[in-house]
């Protein structure tokens, strides 16, 4: 016969007080962000899901991306007052240049810049993850990406945030056509299947990624300036 | 502008402080006169909120139609203890602008002070403009964030809502400086338990809530999470902000089941599950 | 050069009640090239009339944008005005930063008074040498102030600063009462006329060289209209010198 063992209540452990957590300045309030860079062109996108740093949702309309210049945007995932204290900053570093020397930072200048203004907070970082996209002073579309601490690379598309293990593969087997059984190599891309494509990559980073979903804003960079487009994900 | 060191209690000896560095260069060292003897390395005369204290819990707020309701109780708990039961957690700032806070007590009350400076100062300048509920979102929000980059954070979630020009406002900002702006919006156990329930009655009504119904709903909301968060209490305080301005209503008692009586409850089981 | 017992310091009153560093600062205002501003209820514009000093020299520059939704016009010493205009910048995007919303042009107006005013009262210290006219747009409507060395401030329809300004003055209180309707074109060739009239009658007159026009309003971020694009307004007023020839 089965005997029902009690077990001793449990009690509190001595060695470690019941603290309700110590202050903590990091939250990882979650998100993807993705961009592809074309001849003349660069279309990124980013879902606009805040999530409370655990399964909690704060908004389901808060945008990641941020429009730096007229060829230039900044797409960020991570902790949200984090990305807007560096957007801020950003912002307003960039009007002061623009007064001082008469003219709009170029993208690969804001690419060196956001590097400098993340590794000056090296030893107390922005808990952010960028992406720089736009195009640069010949009219060719360019992406730079990042770490934390402003460790980064110039690159052709590329992925932060949440889903990014889910969107990388996806970007080097579409876009860079890594490892393809018929050779084909990369090549120039109209705009309109770009923007599908990207749409298709965050729609599958929020088929599997909890931190991602909502709605995504995509943004079109070229010669004509910057376009916003609201698009769906799944709410759920 | 200074809002500060209010208040708290355990400096928690011998673990890794982010922040300590700056506790070794206490002004004190220059002013010996004012110095608190300091023979520990880490947090000197410096107090910080690391942990909250006396705390409020949920802030639920929604839009309606022409305005927006805002509802907390008033209970403010110390640990499991319910402490004080006739707090006041929402403050009127400015001529339209309400806030409603979580959490530690004293740094709302430190917060009210910096708010109080901010609107007087406001007021002072009499240019016939005044601050509007998202500027002192923002300012909040920068707050908020710049203690939290020096490891002293003010341990609140705060809830704005105000009105300007006939367009609702309703932000929120909590203890590491994240701030958001949405149609309806709960902190705490609100979130869990509160928001579910505002979402549906706002997505069940595409035209937009009456006064009526928002308040019935935040009261309805308050109800809920009386029943199922131990750290509420059933005495509120509802306010509505909208063209006309604030009005944070006198505290309510909320009508809820009675179980003073074992009796009533027997009954109403019997007429409930029994049928009788 | 007269001499004065009471003028060495900024800390000394003469005899007669007067500071006579904060007013030679005040001269120092009026030996400026001109400048003129002047508002609708959408718009407020400056016009400013910029001087080389040899032919060998490019134009001095009067107009400054402080943010999107402010400009100033200065006279006086440039280097001066520089401070000012790199301090006005710099509280305009700290007050950005802090609220997200633009600063009201009068309260950065008052900032830029009560740091002049310090420089009037504290021994060692020499008052700004310049007058600004700014020229704002915010919540409360078109704005055009006037600071001064002295850390006054004065909040005009329109007005003129700078040599020979009384004679734009005297245009600008003939024509102000239907300023408040006036187009933005309208409001330009008034502000052009005013200048106008400050120049000297053997000078050049105005040309797309030495004419700079500032504009700001309601969804129009403050604008510096300069060179050719000044052409298009210089030719409508000559259009009409026939008629302004006969009023004089």
């Amino acid at each position: 016969m089965n005997v029902l063992k009690l077990t001793p209540f449990p009690t509190q452990d001595k060695e470690k007080p019941l603290n309700h957590g110590r202050f903590e300045p990091y939250v990882d309030n979650g998100g993807t962000v993705l961009s592809v860079a074309g001849k003349d062109y660069c279309v990124v996108a980013g879902d606009t899901r805040m999530s409370d740093g655990g399964y909690g949702i704060q908004t389901r309309k808060y945008t990641k991306i941020f429009q730096l210049t007229n060829k230039c945007v900044i797409a960020t995932s991570g902790m949200q007052a984090d990305t807007l204290a560096l957007q801020k900053k950003l912002k307003v570093m960039l009007d002061h240049y623009q007064k001082e020397n008469g003219k709009v930072m170029s993208t690969p200048a804001i690419a060196q810049f956001l590097s400098n203004t993340l590794y000056y907070k090296r030893f107390f970082p922005y808990y952010t993850f960028n992406l720089i996209a736009g195009i640069d002073e010949e009219g060719e579309g360019c992406i730079w990406t990042y770490d934390a601490v402003g460790s980064h690379e110039k690159v052709k598309y590329s992925s932060q945030g949440s889903g990014n293990q889910l969107v990388i593969p996806l970007l080097d087997n579409q876009v860079a056509k890594f490892n393809q059984l018929l050779p084909e190599g990369p090549k120039d891309v109209p705009l309109d299947q770009v923007v599908s494509f990207v749409k298709d990559a965050i729609t599958s980073a929020g088929e599997r990624d909890i931190y991602t979903g909502d709605y995504a804003d995509i943004v079109v960079i070229d010669k004509h300036g910057v376009r916003w487009e609201k698009f769906e994900l799944k709410l759920d | 502008m200074s809002f500060n060191q209010d208040y708290i209690s355990h400096p928690v000896f011998g673990q890794v402080d982010y922040f300590n560095k700056k506790n070794h260069q206490q002004p004190n060292q220059h002013t010996p006169y004012y110095s608190v003897h300091n023979h520990h390395q880490t947090d000197a005369g410096k107090q910080k909120t690391l942990d909250p204290i006396v705390t409020g819990s949920s802030v639920i707020a929604i839009k309606y139609n022409g305005g927006i309701v805002m509802g907390t109780d008033m209970l403010c708990s110390y640990g499991s203890l319910a402490r004080f039961n006739s707090v006041q957690r929402q403050k009127q700032v400015g001529t339209h602008t309400v806030i409603g806070v979580s959490g530690e007590l004293s740094d709302f009350q430190s917060l009210s002070n910096t708010l109080d400076d901010l609107t007087t100062d406001d007021f002072c300048i009499d240019d016939g403009s005044k601050l509007s509920s998202q500027e002192i979102w923002n300012y909040i929000a920068r707050l908020f964030y710049n203690s939290r980059n020096k490891g002293n954070p003010l341990w609140n979630t705060v809830v704005v809502a105000g009105n300007q020009n006939g367009k609702s406002f309703l932000g929120k900002v909590d203890l590491v400086g994240t701030c958001y702006q949405d149609d309806f919006i709960a902190t705490g156990y609100g979130a869990h338990i509160a928001l579910p329930l505002l979402r549906k009655e706002y997505d069940d009504n595409p035209n937009g809530l009456s006064q009526d119904q928002a308040v019935k709903l935040i009261q309805d909301c308050l109800r809920v999470l009386f029943y199922r968060d131990a750290r509420s209490s059933k005495r509120i305080q509802v306010s509505v902000v909208d063209s006309n301005g604030v009005k944070i209503s006198d505290p309510i008692e909320l009508d809820t089941y009675n179980w003073h009586s074992g009796e009533a409850a027997v009954r109403t089981f019997q007429q409930v599950a029994l049928g009788k | 050069m007269y001499r004065n017992q009471y003028d060495s310091e900024i800390v000394t009153f003469s005899p007669t009640g007067r500071i006579h560093q904060v007013e030679y600062a005040m001269e120092a205002v009026k030996q400026g090239g001109s400048g003129v501003a002047l508002k609708s209820n959408k718009f407020a514009v400056v016009v400013s009339l910029k001087r080389s000093s040899s032919e060998l020299g490019s134009y001095q520059k009067k107009l400054f944008v402080v943010d999107d939704h402010i400009g100033i016009l200065i006279s006086g010493l440039t280097a001066d005005a520089r401070v000012l205009c790199n301090y006005m910048r710099n509280e305009s995007a700290n007050y950005k930063y802090v609220y997200e919303s633009d600063i009201r042009v009068e309260r950065l107006v008052t900032k830029v008074a009560d740091k002049s005013q310090v420089h009037t009262q504290r021994y060692g210290r020499r008052p700004y040498g310049v007058g600004l006219l700014v020229a704002g747009y915010d919540q409360l409507g078109a704005h055009i102030f006037q600071t001064c060395p002295s850390g006054n401030f004065y909040d005009y329809k329109a007005i003129s600063i700078g040599s020979r300004s009384q004679s734009a003055k005297t245009y600008l209180e003939k024509n102000f009462e239907g300023f408040a309707t006036c187009t933005l074109e309208q409001l330009i060739l008034h502000g052009l006329r005013a200048l106008r009239e400050t120049i000297p009658n053997n000078d050049t007159g105005l040309n797309s060289k030495n004419v700079s026009i500032g504009v700001v309003g309601e969804n129009y971020p403050f604008t510096l209209i300069e060179e050719e694009a000044t052409l298009p307004y210089l030719n409508m007023l000559e259009s009409d010198e026939p008629v302004e020839m006969q009023v004089n």
